[in-house]
């Protein structure tokens, strides 16, 4: 391991907890509920790692790129910052706000830039601007040791480093801000040490995914995205889920639904249940995705802009509970959890294996909630008994 | 006893209830309760009362040997986990792997339960655990079933909402499973589990549960039973006789 | 052996000493020692004579018991286990010379069959000298708490295996807020486990064995292999499972047969022979063999060494889409090559050319006769083969177009899951498949005499193997290997078998080099995650 703690040799398997929370209206809270809501479950985590994604919460700038970095000293920063600057126009900079916290020991240098590319230099690339930004944060990334971009999406941000989650949230100052999604996680890792880049949640431009459990097929997972042009070089389970959602969602194309029954693919006994031309398309995902299903427990939130799903293993290897209230959604890792975001809420259920709950803006419907119908996780269809 | 278990760390939570136990007290009420795992872990004694407002954590009631808990509340995953003796009631609905182990005692969910409810349950001398749960269950309900009694009662269900889920029984060598109402055939582990109507006798062995069930939560028995059950059992006591090159 | 003194017939005759590969003359042996000590205990046995009527090498004859012709004796052990008073003993006749460490028996009776013969060694089954099996140098892994395993027995355990050319991704419409696949899949064999049956002709082995094997896979639900003897018609009922060959002696290849199999493989190369032909000689061409061959009685049976339409890659381009017109593309095709040197860019080569599948045969594979110096000393082994050629096709992006079928020298479920783990998709058994019919692996499958009725077809051998109950042992092995990969499967975790496929993270090595651990894609033991 590097003094730096970005050690990028070893794969990190870890158990942890997970909360997420939405405003299907868009109404904007600060960070304090997921902060009570991550705490609760402590148990969940050893203190190893924990980190939050906001969205909506860079109203002010929201069509710049905000980018997060950390930095173990003044030379990765000036190598960093030269790369933004020959890349981007950088709008404005500034140091991240923190506060000492004694749960967060030896953090690295924390800015934050608000940047976008410019139109000439966009037009050359032939890239989209989505496209481009990533570009550049892969090559800091892999080419400069000490200096890391953990979040580069648009009117979002995240926030992670080595303590539990609920002194990180403190040591970031999440009360100070307001986003309409928050997710967070706890980390239990289990075999290396924390180091803050590979805390959770893992990002990739405005996808923010934090995710619980061991994927069993991560050696076959990791080859499959290889293919695609995807390397996994932060040797953790998380980066995996959030390439193939990646591949599938935005290079595939397929609907948010039908790639979690991707991750979480239906058994062939099931298929063979369902009505002729459902079989005939998730028969063809299992053929053509089988080396993209996730096996082993997992349970994961990811978001997006506009979008927050929360979807767990194909047998429900681990926990995941839902909950409604108002235009609010809420999902965890325990019932506990969400009584941390909400004490009261009006329904609360546990979503069947690989059935996803996803929460969308502007939509009162909450697809996988009970009741919701045919769409609901559509790759699970459950056969009346 | 009252204790308010408001931002109380599980460890020192258990630890009062231990030493009011290890004093004499019989009755606790806690309060607030939200998450904290493993309540009334261990305990002994028949005599024990704990009623839990809020959501308890996982492992309730784990190697519980004789009391009564009562949640006024949802619980999470994991009740009853190896427990001797002793009864718990859910009066909101229950998680996942729900009597992992149970040997005795009894656990009633008024509402739904999860996944791999009553996994690997046994009986063992004069003991048999009972589960009833009065909502629906979820998958590999009664998994690896060595014995003691599931009984799931569909109440209040939602339309076209399944009674249990897939694999039902699967590995089953030992126990019983009744379900109130019809069950699709495909849903039963069928290289273990034979599913046939419940006869007369079924429903006078499992009348006394469903009864203490009704009282428990102040619902109608003859109402709980009424309609047809499904009875669920192993078809053999060696699942794995066949299995290997012997 | 002839009566002419040795050593004097076809040397120094003018105009042939000059030529080493003139016509052989076969001189008289010095002596040749027995392989085998037949040892017969008289007193136990009840002299019923089964033993000479079992022989299929007619070692054994009665002069008041059983004698035995030590010369003919292979070792097949078949007196010895239909003996009822177990009055027989089998054993190698070690230590016959003194030993030499260079100069093995094998050696030294091989150059005195060939002094006596001067022709080609011949032999059967799979190579049998001591090369590395790397398969005994690979574990494979299993959870311990930061993932769970998984108990075959209760929980859904998938083996379910498709072959065939898989487009790269699924496109989806939505029609009535509902999605549907824009995406057109074509012909590929469903599988209920990832094991499926080598080729083995008609010919090379006995109708009754291929019949069991046919059958075996029909309850199983997987594939079998016609080879390139053609469709038999008593087989015809399993057609639907079966792969019908196509080699370079088209042997019973017309559209009919191409029409009824399940899939179309087009022969190449055989791992025990890489580069070499075959024949079956005209004695074996009987009645029956001729009329599914499709060559007249008596004839031999010769399969050249090349397709005579392909010497090129272009070539097998064309043949591989003439197949694909005559069953109106409704039939995937594999193409089977010996795993040689340059494995990994002929395979990719191979699925560019529009094959479905390829099928590798490593150089442990077996076979019903080969010339002994080609099957010991030719190919490259199948687990080295199976690394390169997926990785290759994944380094290319192809790897979706075509499937992966291992074979040679898979001898357990172990090296199935081995094999599933460096990248195949399925993995074929041929000597497994002829094990559970009784085959004791005596290697002279090329006599035709093969007392177990396997490969023979001397009526009187081959109505010993009863194709029904011999459908039953190669199905219950079939069985046991599947239920042995769930379980592999369960220990790692995971619950379908494409979480194992490619997937060489679960692979560690001992023992191996450097390089060889580079080729393979997998890291020695005690490194972790
Ligand atoms: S060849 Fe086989 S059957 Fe014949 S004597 Fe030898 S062992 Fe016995
Ligand atoms: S098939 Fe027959 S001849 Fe060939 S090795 Fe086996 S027993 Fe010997």
């Amino acid at each position: 391991m590097s003094d730096s703690g970005f050690d990028r040799d070893r794969r990190s398997v870890s158990g942890c907890g997970l909360s997420g929370m939405m405003s299907l209206t868009g109404e904007r809270v600060t960070g304090e509920a997921i902060r009570d809501s991550i705490a609760i479950l402590h148990e969940r985590s050893n203190g190893l790692g924990g980190g939050f994604a906001a969205y909506g919460m860079y109203p002010h700038r929201k069509d710049q790129f905000a980018l997060h970095i950390m930095y173990y000293g003044a030379e990765a920063q000036g190598q960093a910052e030269a790369v933004l600057g020959e890349a981007f126009d950088v709008l404005h900079d500034e140091r991240i706000p923190t506060r000492p916290n004694p749960g967060v020991v030896d953090p690295p240098d924390l800015m934050r830039y608000f940047v976008l590319p410019p139109a000439g230099k966009l037009e050359e690339s032939g890239m989209s601007a989505e496209d481009y930004v990533l570009a550049r944060v892969m090559r800091v990334n892999s080419e400069i040791p000490d200096a890391f971009v953990f979040s580069s999406g648009k009117n979002m941000g995240a926030f992670k480093a080595v303590g539990y989650a609920e002194d990180i949230a403190d040591f970031f100052r999440l009360e100070e801000y307001e986003a309409y999604i928050w997710i967070a996680h706890g980390r239990f890792p289990t075999n290396t040490p924390g180091w803050w880049a590979g805390a959770h949640p893992f990002t990739l431009l405005d996808w923010a995914v934090v995710h619980n459990g061991e994927i069993s097929s991560y050696g076959i997972n990791k080859r499959y995205l290889e293919m695609f042009g995807y390397q996994c070089t932060m040797r953790t389970d998380t980066e995996v889920m959030a390439y193939l959602l990646d591949l599938l969602i935005r290079r595939h194309g397929l609907p948010v639904e039908v790639a979690c029954d991707v991750l979480a693919a239906p058994f062939w006994e099931q298929i063979e249940r369902m009505p002729e031309e459902k079989q005939r398309l998730y028969t063809m995902l299992r053929q053509v995705y089988g080396s993209a299903l996730v096996n082993g427990p997992f349970a994961i939130i990811f978001a997006r802009d506009g979008e927050m799903v929360g979807v767990n293993d194909r047998i429900k290897l681990r926990p995941l509970v839902a909950a409604r209230k108002d235009k609010w959604l809420y999902i965890s890792s325990e019932e506990a959890g969400i009584r941390g975001m909400c004490p009261e809420p009006d329904l609360v259920w546990a979503p069947r294996a690989g059935q996803p709950v996803i929460g969308r803006l502007g939509s009162d419907v909450v697809v996988g909630e009970p009741g919701v119908g045919e769409t609901a996780g559509m790759g699970q269809e459950v056969p009346s008994g | 006893m009252r204790i308010d278990a408001r931002e109380l760390h599980y460890r020192e939570l258990n630890r009062q209830i231990r030493e009011a136990v290890a004093g004499g007290e019989t009755r606790f009420e806690l309060a607030n309760v939200n998450g904290q795992r493993y309540i009334g872990d261990g305990i002994q004694g028949e005599k024990v009362q704990i009623d839990i407002e809020g959501v308890p954590g996982n492992d309730l009631g784990a190697f519980m040997d004789g009391p009564t808990v009562r949640v006024r509340g949802n619980a999470q995953d994991a009740v009853a986990n190896t427990m001797n003796a002793g009864r718990i009631v859910v009066e909101g609905r229950a998680g996942d792997v729900l009597g992992y182990g149970m040997r005795g005692g009894e656990l009633f969910v008024r509402g739904k339960v999860g996944y791999r409810v009553g996994i690997h349950m046994k009986a063992y001398r004069g003991r048999m655990p009972v589960v009833v749960a009065g909502g629906t269950a979820g998958d590999f309900l009664g998994e690896y079933m060595a014995g003691g009694m599931l009984v799931v009662l569909g109440l209040e269900r939602q339309d076209g909402e399944p009674l249990i889920g897939d694999w039902c029984g699967t590995g089953m060598h030992g126990g019983v499973i009744y379900v109130r109402g019809e069950v699709d055939p495909r849903l039963v582990a069928s290289k273990f589990a034979s599913m046939g109507p419940a006869e007369e006798k079924d429903r006078e062995d499992m009348r006394p549960h469903v009864e203490a069930f009704c009282e428990t939560f102040s619902l109608d028995v003859e109402e709980a039973l009424a309609g047809a059950f499904v009875r669920m059992a192993a078809i053999s006591h060696r699942p794995y006789g066949a299995k290997y090159a012997v | 052996m002839g009566s002419s003194s040795p050593g004097r017939e076809g040397i120094g005759r003018p105009g042939e000493g000059a030529r080493a590969s003139a016509r052989p003359r076969r001189v008289p042996a010095y002596r040749r020692s027995a392989e085998f000590r037949w040892t017969h205990d008289a007193e136990r046995c009840a002299r019923c004579k089964r033993c000479v009527q079992q022989c299929g090498f007619k070692a054994l004859s009665w002069e008041d018991g059983p004698v035995v012709d030590p010369d003919k004796c292979v070792g097949c052990h078949r007196c010895e286990t239909f003996c009822p008073q177990e009055a027989i003993a089998v054993v190698p006749n070690v230590q016959h010379y003194r030993p030499h460490p260079l100069w093995g028996q094998a050696h030294r009776q091989n150059v005195y069959l060939q002094a006596e013969t001067g022709g080609v060694l011949l032999t059967g089954m799979g190579n049998d000298l001591p090369y590395p099996i790397l398969w005994d140098h690979l574990l494979l892994d299993a959870c311990q708490v930061t993932n769970p395993s998984i108990d075959p027995l209760r929980e859904p355990m998938e083996l379910r295996s498709y072959l065939g050319r898989i487009p790269d991704k699924v496109e989806v419409k939505m029609k009535d807020g509902r999605p549907e696949p824009a995406t057109e899949m074509g012909p590929v064999l469903q599988v209920e486990t990832p094991i499926i049956f080598a080729a083995m002709s008609y010919g090379s082995i006995s109708l009754n064995a291929q019949k069991a094997i046919a059958m075996a896979a029909a309850e199983c639900g997987t594939l079998w292999n016609t080879g390139e003897g053609g469709l038999h018609e008593e087989l015809k009922p399993y057609a639907d499972r079966a792969f019908v060959q196509c080699a370079s002696g088209r042997f019973g290849v017309h559209a009919d047969y191409l029409n009824a199999g399940a899939a179309i493989e087009i022969k190449i190369g055989q791992g025990a022979k890489p580069g070499i032909g075959g024949h079956l000689p005209g004695e074996k061409v009987s009645a029956a063999v001729s009329e599914t061959r499709m060559i007249p009685v008596g004839s031999d049976a010769l399969s050249p060494a090349p397709q005579h339409d392909i010497y090129s890659i272009e070539d097998l381009k064309q043949l591989i889409f003439a197949l694909k017109e005559a069953t109106n593309y409704e039939k995937p095709v594999s193409v089977k090559i010996a795993a040689v040197h340059n494995v990994a860019a002929i395979a990719s080569g191979i699925v560019r050319a529009g094959a479905d599948m390829v099928y590798l045969d490593g150089f442990r594979g077996g076979t019903g006769a080969a010339p002994t110096i080609i099957r010991d000393h030719l190919g490259i082994p199948i687990e080295i083969a199976i690394a390169v050629v997926d990785q290759q096709l994944r380094e290319e992006g192809i790897r979706n177009r075509a499937s992966i079928v291992a074979a040679g020298g898979i001898r357990s479920s172990a090296d199935a899951a081995k094999a599933i783990a460096l990248g195949a998709d399925a993995v074929a058994v041929g000597t497994a498949a002829l094990l559970a019919l009784g085959c004791t692996l005596c290697q002279k499958c090329y006599t035709g005499k093969c007392s177990w009725g396997i490969t023979t077809q001397d009526p009187r051998l081959t109505r010993r193997l009863d194709p029904y109950v011999g459908s039953k042992r190669v199905a219950n092995l079939v069985r046991g290997w599947s239920a042995e990969l769930e379980e592999i499967l369960g220990a790692m975790g995971v619950n379908a078998v494409e979480s194992l496929r490619g997937s060489r993270e679960r692979l560690r090595a001992v023992g191996l080099d450097k390089t060889t651990l580079e080729i393979l894609g997998v890291k020695p033991a005690g490194v972790g995650a």
